[in-house]
């Protein structure tokens, strides 16, 4: 009975701590996002969306350049990096479904998914920014559309693969060639799955700095040329969050929060959407 | 590639080269960025060696003496204390989620610990430097110098003066940060555990935490060691949160409360000041070394982790 006994408060003991690590990922989550709403509520006032930087030192200004600048990449990125993931991802899942190519490329992705995005921003300095010896915003909007190129490739696989391949044949036996079988039944029924990817792979890129730091560096001013360096919120917090000023690091915490809850809300979204839609995956 | 492409219609044709081509873009972009890398670092690679660049633990760019080992050490103890903190976590985690929690909390928690991978990395630069650190300069650190310190050999990792930007900070925000990765792709492979191998655990008499050390853990190993190596590939690459906390110092120090440098806190510190074309070879001599280990790191991570849809219904 002793032997028992022990065994239970040992199971007893475990499934306490597994508990006790959930509550602990828990603790920091909110302990995060707490700290980022205590200081950065503090901070956003309507001039930060509106107005431009003024010199560290004067009252007010606020980041509406970084704000567009980052409107600006993200929305290249996405515009260069979703129709090369969507068409790269219907390469896998259909022309070469089943292939080892497929298998290969789609390793491969997934890889790259996870690559240091820092290597990703040297990578871009060497191809686009050396050669014409100064940053500009295509460059940044590259990297991020290099990173967000493998995410929607291979949600797009995925979310491809689980048509079922009966209702493809249906639309065969109907005379109908691969490319309008993709087009009009399998993207239709993938849609909402390619989507959700696609809004995820935008919440990725959005909170990247690594990448930018060496491409669309950063720039003061209110600037829209995509050829001259351009202002992102992301590294405008690291430039601010690391210098001497005060009335910077409570800008840097406002910019923090705008892009925290940002990219939470998409991420919230999206999760959503595919619970809806797929079950409880 | 030819069977591909046989009778198929012109415009079938054209869209299926479109699709290829978009495809064969990773591996454009990944050949891209190894040979660039290498063409890039070649002054520093000529001058230093590819591998003696690895264990010289200069970094002068006044006198261009350039070395990667003090970046290299910083890296690899920030990356093993964070897997030392977050593996036994995320594991705790994917039990509790798989095993123990009610089904109505089951989704909610999984996904609440998924959110800390969704939040940026800058955004845990910003409360590990303003909050984080000087909670841990002033309070834990002195703590854990008080237990640990008198201890002989073991004391010397928490020696020093406190300051909070340190290399042990720096591993708790890395830890944080993969948690998640751990313990999602554990939860997954515990999820594949076959019911009839723990209900047949269960007949004999097993209880939850037997079944679970038992049958549920030897039986998923594999997924969780691979998730394990995935957050190693994570937490090798990870720049700006480090970049905050570490102090971006070249000394090789072994406390634990002393500044370091990591290849990506060196990179993203360092690049857009290099004055010379020895020191931008430098860095892209580091960032080759990261590259390649980060490859290889997460093509091991890819080995272990089972792909969940193996077979399609072709």
């Amino acid at each position: 009975m002793t032997r028992m006994r022990s065994r239970k408060l040992q199971s007893a003991i475990a499934l306490t701590l597994s508990g006790m690590a959930a509550l602990f990922g828990l603790f920091w989550l909110g302990f995060i996002l707490w700290d980022v709403l205590k200081h950065g509520t503090a901070a956003v006032n309507w001039a930060l969306f509106t107005e431009d930087p003024v010199p560290p030192g004067t009252e007010g200004g606020g980041l509406r350049n970084a704000f567009v600048g980052q409107l600006m990449i993200t929305g290249t990125a996405t515009l260069i990096g979703v129709p090369m993931g969507v068409l790269g991802g219907t390469f896998l899942a259909e022309y070469a479904r089943g292939r080892a190519i497929s298998r290969f490329i789609s390793i491969l992705a997934d890889i790259m998914v996870s690559v240091p995005s820092i290597v990703i921003g040297t990578f871009v300095y060497a191809v686009m920014v050396k050669p014409v010896k100064h940053f500009s915003g295509w460059a940044g909007a590259v990297a991020l559309a290099m990173i967000m190129i493998p995410v929607v490739m291979r949600t797009t696989e995925d979310m491809l693969s689980l048509v079922p391949w009966r209702l493809r044949e249906a639309a065969f036996a109907l005379g109908a060639p691969y490319y309008k079988v993709i087009v009009q039944v399998v993207y239709r029924q993938a849609s909402v799955g390619v989507f959700t990817g696609i809004l995820l792979s935008i919440a990725r890129v959005a909170g990247e700095t690594a990448p930018l730091l060496f491409t669309s560096f950063n720039n003061a001013f209110f600037a829209t040329d995509m050829g001259k360096p351009i202002a992102s919120l992301t590294v405008t917090v690291f430039q601010y969050a690391t210098g001497p000023f005060d009335e910077w690091k409570a800008q840097a915490w406002a910019a923090s929060l705008v892009i925290t809850i940002f990219i939470l809300a998409i991420t919230i979204i999206g999760r959503g959407i595919i619970r809806w839609k797929y079950g409880n995956k | 590639m030819t069977a591909l492409l046989k009778g198929r219609s012109p415009i079938d044709l054209v869209f299926a080269s479109m699709t290829a081509l978009a495809a064969f873009t990773v591996c454009l972009i990944m050949l891209g960025v190894f040979v660039s890398l290498v063409r890039e670092s070649s002054l520093s690679i000529n001058k230093f060696g590819a591998f003696s660049f690895m264990f010289s633990s200069d970094w002068d760019p006044v006198k261009e003496l350039f070395g990667a080992a003090a970046s290299i050490f910083g890296t690899a103890v920030t990356t093993a204390l964070a897997l030392f903190f977050a593996v036994p976590i995320g594991i705790g985690i994917a039990v509790f989620v798989t095993e123990i929690a009610p089904d109505s909390l089951k989704g909610t928690i999984g996904a609440a610990i998924e959110l800390l991978a969704a939040i940026p990395s800058i955004v845990y630069g910003m409360w590990g430097l303003f909050t984080l650190a000087p909670l841990m300069g002033k309070t834990v650190e002195p703590f854990m110098q008080k237990i640990f310190g008198g201890i002989p050999v073991v004391g010397h990792l928490f020696s020093g003066n406190t300051t909070g930007i340190d290399m042990f900070t720096s591993s708790v925000v890395l830890s944080i940060m993969v948690v998640p990765f751990i313990a999602s792709v554990s939860r997954d492979s515990f999820n594949q555990t076959p019911s009839i191998l723990k209900e047949s655990a269960y007949g004999v008499g097993a209880t939850r935490w037997e079944v679970i050390r038992d049958v549920v853990i030897p039986y998923s190993k594999r997924g969780v060691f691979g998730g394990a190596v995935l957050s190693l590939g994570r937490a090798l690459g990870e720049t700006m949160a480090v970049a905050f906390v570490l102090g971006n110092s070249k000394r090789i120090s072994l406390s634990l409360f002393d500044a370091a440098s990591t290849i990506t806190v060196t990179l993203a510190n360092e690049f857009t000041e290099a004055d010379t074309d020895m020191y931008l070879s430098a860095l892209y001599h580091l960032a080759l070394i990261l590259f390649t280990l980060s490859f290889i790191t997460l093509a091991v991570a890819k080995f272990f982790i089972n792909r969940k849809t193996e077979e399609h219904d072709r």
